[in-house]
């Protein structure tokens, strides 16, 4: 994913250190990035717009009540209540929190350990160049969910181990392609410049190489985001993520999974429909932010 | 030529070593198996015991090297649970995995093909938008999210189909479904980007300046060569599909190697868990490892890369 650019004269190369921001904001689609905000409204302020405390029974509710619109709900439990009569719609609202922390924190801990060793790799070569490179092979080698299945089982639940377990699987991502984009980067203009008036590598990487990767890396960190969301769910769903009584929506499913068979369907479809909804928001988000960023990529 | 083959296997035989090693230490790291085996009312007696009878005394090195000997010989241990060995239980199940993901695979190439084909030749218009919103939906909706509504329809509401179990064609349906539906939009995406790239070279413009029919065009030419990427990638979703599916497979309590996985992990039978991340590893390697392969017999330019 190396990106090709006219080769400009050496007094413009100057001016490519600096991030593109001018104009981002354009053409941005309003309905992904809205129930992202929203998502993110939620999270923050589920304390108060949740109706009710998320771990707790429902004064004079009875347990698996409908939704309002079905026969036998109220309006008092909107979208009705689960199979210990906790409030469906609180549960969602501070789902929304967990699923937004996990997936924002998880993405930028791989993210930055990917960039971080793509960048040593790119721009270092040699011998770790391959190192990292034969380490991102043998990642990369076991599907995510099972090696996210398999670490989270031995770390345990918690939301501070589905963090450490995501950065520990997603950082391959972000460590081939940044790793293919120093590799062109390095031979551009400006930082051989500075190369040959004697800056320090470690300056070279700060200033010249990581703001020409963060565009990248912002496609690659939106794009993420929604598999976070999917894996912590997941992973929620073994019973290897989020412990019971934190509501988590992938733990509602589980939940759900026992009133399956007897018909209390919406159990199921409203933490999943959630889970869909952001998922797919997110990743339509990051198809702009990428068309945005990169107009090469737009055919895929 | 030959250069290349060494290169790219001892890059695998590098990867897997390092594959081993992390799934080993992370194993060992993280808890006392003996400890389990025995329960929390086990007396050090019996934990003592349980040490050394299942070899967890001996130093990591040593632990290590045995692991790798048994593993070259097909030996992945006996099962803590079961009390048989692992390569037995794990072969029992596995065609049951592959009848799964073989399933998937079909769905998935009999909804990514066409769709992505249609997508690229009727590109910008209705239909391109409607595929590309299906690929959307199949990247963004869970699969095991697709499996649960599946039951709540088919199987609660309609009771058409079973919603547990195995054995039957109406059996593997509903999980073959939920399993296919992610790697479906894959199928489309790349199908349509092959076509895409192929109906616009050279040899394309040429057969429509000759005046070849254009349904000859799509079919004979275009769509031949964009299809090569597309196996490739076919041959590994296989594999993946065959180790990701164990959501599904604990869901629709499909007896395969993914449940498997599960139950091993929920028991700490840690023979169990290592014996088929282990092969999931072994799987993936080998297929990138045959794919590159092909692709070097395939493609001259890859070889001297």
């Amino acid at each position: 994913m190396a990106v090709e650019a006219q080769p400009l004269p050496a007094s413009l190369a100057a001016a490519e250190t600096r991030i593109e921001t001018p104009g981002l904001l354009r053409d941005i689609p309003l309905v992904p990035t809205a129930i992202l905000l929203w998502l993110v409204l939620m999270a923050l302020l589920a304390g108060v717009l949740a109706p009710y405390d998320p771990t707790l029974p429902v004064a004079g509710a009875r347990i698996t009540q409908p939704p309002v619109w079905m026969e036998g709900g109220s309006t008092s439990t909107l979208l009705g209540t689960d199979f210990q009569g906790r409030d469906v719609l609180s549960r969602l609202i501070y789902g929304a929190r967990v699923s937004l922390m996990v997936a924002a924190t998880g993405t930028v801990v791989a993210g930055g350990i990917g960039m971080l060793l793509g960048i040593l790799a790119g721009y270092l070569g040699g011998w770790v160049d391959q190192t990292i490179m034969r380490l991102t092979d043998a990642w990369l080698a076991l599907p995510s969910l099972m090696f996210a299945i398999f670490l989270a089982a031995l770390l345990g639940p918690g939301v501070g181990n589905i963090i450490i377990v995501f950065g520990l699987i997603y950082w391959t991502r972000y460590a081939r392609v940044i790793r293919g984009e120093v590799l062109s980067l390095r031979e551009r203009d400006f930082v051989r410049l500075a190369q040959v008036a004697g800056v320090s590598k470690t300056r070279i990487i700060l200033r010249h190489i990581v703001p020409n990767v963060m565009n990248t890396w912002m496609v690659l960190a939106s794009l993420t985001v929604g598999v976070a969301i999917i894996t912590e769910a997941s992973l929620s769903f073994l019973g290897l993520g989020v412990p019971p009584p934190t509501p988590a929506w992938g733990l509602m499913l589980a939940e759900a999974r026992a009133t399956l068979m007897v018909g209390q369907w919406w159990l199921t479809v409203v933490p999943g429909a959630c889970i869909s909804v952001v998922v797919l928001a997110a990743n339509l988000f990051g198809d702009w932010l990428r068309v945005r960023l990169d107009p090469q990529q737009r055919n895929l | 030529m030959r250069g290349y083959v060494v290169r790219r296997l001892g890059y695998s035989l590098i990867s897997l070593f390092l594959l081993s090693v992390t799934i080993f230490v992370a194993v060992r790291a993280t808890g006392d198996p003996a400890l389990l085996l025995v329960g929390p009312g086990g007396r050090p007696e019996d934990m003592a015991r349980a040490r050394v009878d299942w070899g967890i005394d001996r130093s990591w090195p040593e632990q290590y090297l045995s692991f790798v000997r048994n593993v070259a010989r097909g030996d992945f241990g006996t099962s803590f649970q079961y009390r048989i060995p692992v390569r037995d239980i794990y072969f029992q199940r596995l065609p049951n995995s592959l009848q799964l993901a073989a399933a998937g695979l079909l769905i998935s190439l009999l909804i990514g093909i066409p769709l992505g084909i249609l997508t690229a030749v009727k590109v910008d218009t209705v239909w391109d938008t409607a595929c590309k919103i299906v690929a959307m939906l199949g990247l963004s909706i869970p699969g095991f999210f697709v499996g649960l509504v599946m039951i709540i329809v088919f199987a609660v509401g309609l009771r058409w189909l079973p919603a547990a179990g195995s054995g039957t064609p109406q059996h593997v349906i509903m999980p073959a479904v939920a399993l296919g539906w992610y790697f479906a939009a894959s199928m489309l995406r790349l199908t349509r980007s092959g076509m895409l790239d192929v109906l616009g070279s050279e040899y394309v413009k040429l057969a429509r300046l000759k005046g070849t029919p254009e349904r000859v065009v799509i079919v004979k030419h275009a769509f031949k060569n964009a299809l090569i990427p597309v196996l490739t990638l076919a041959g590994v979703n296989f594999v993946i599909m065959l180790n990701v599916a164990v959501i599904i497979e604990t869901i629709f309590a499909w007896p395969g190697i993914g449940r498997l996985l599960f139950e091993g992990i929920s028991l700490r039978d840690f023979p169990v868990v290592q014996g088929v991340v282990v092969m999931a590893g072994v799987m993936v390697l080998g297929v990138n490892l045959l794919v590159d392969l092909l692709y070097a017999v395939i493609d001259p330019r890859i070889r001297y890369a």
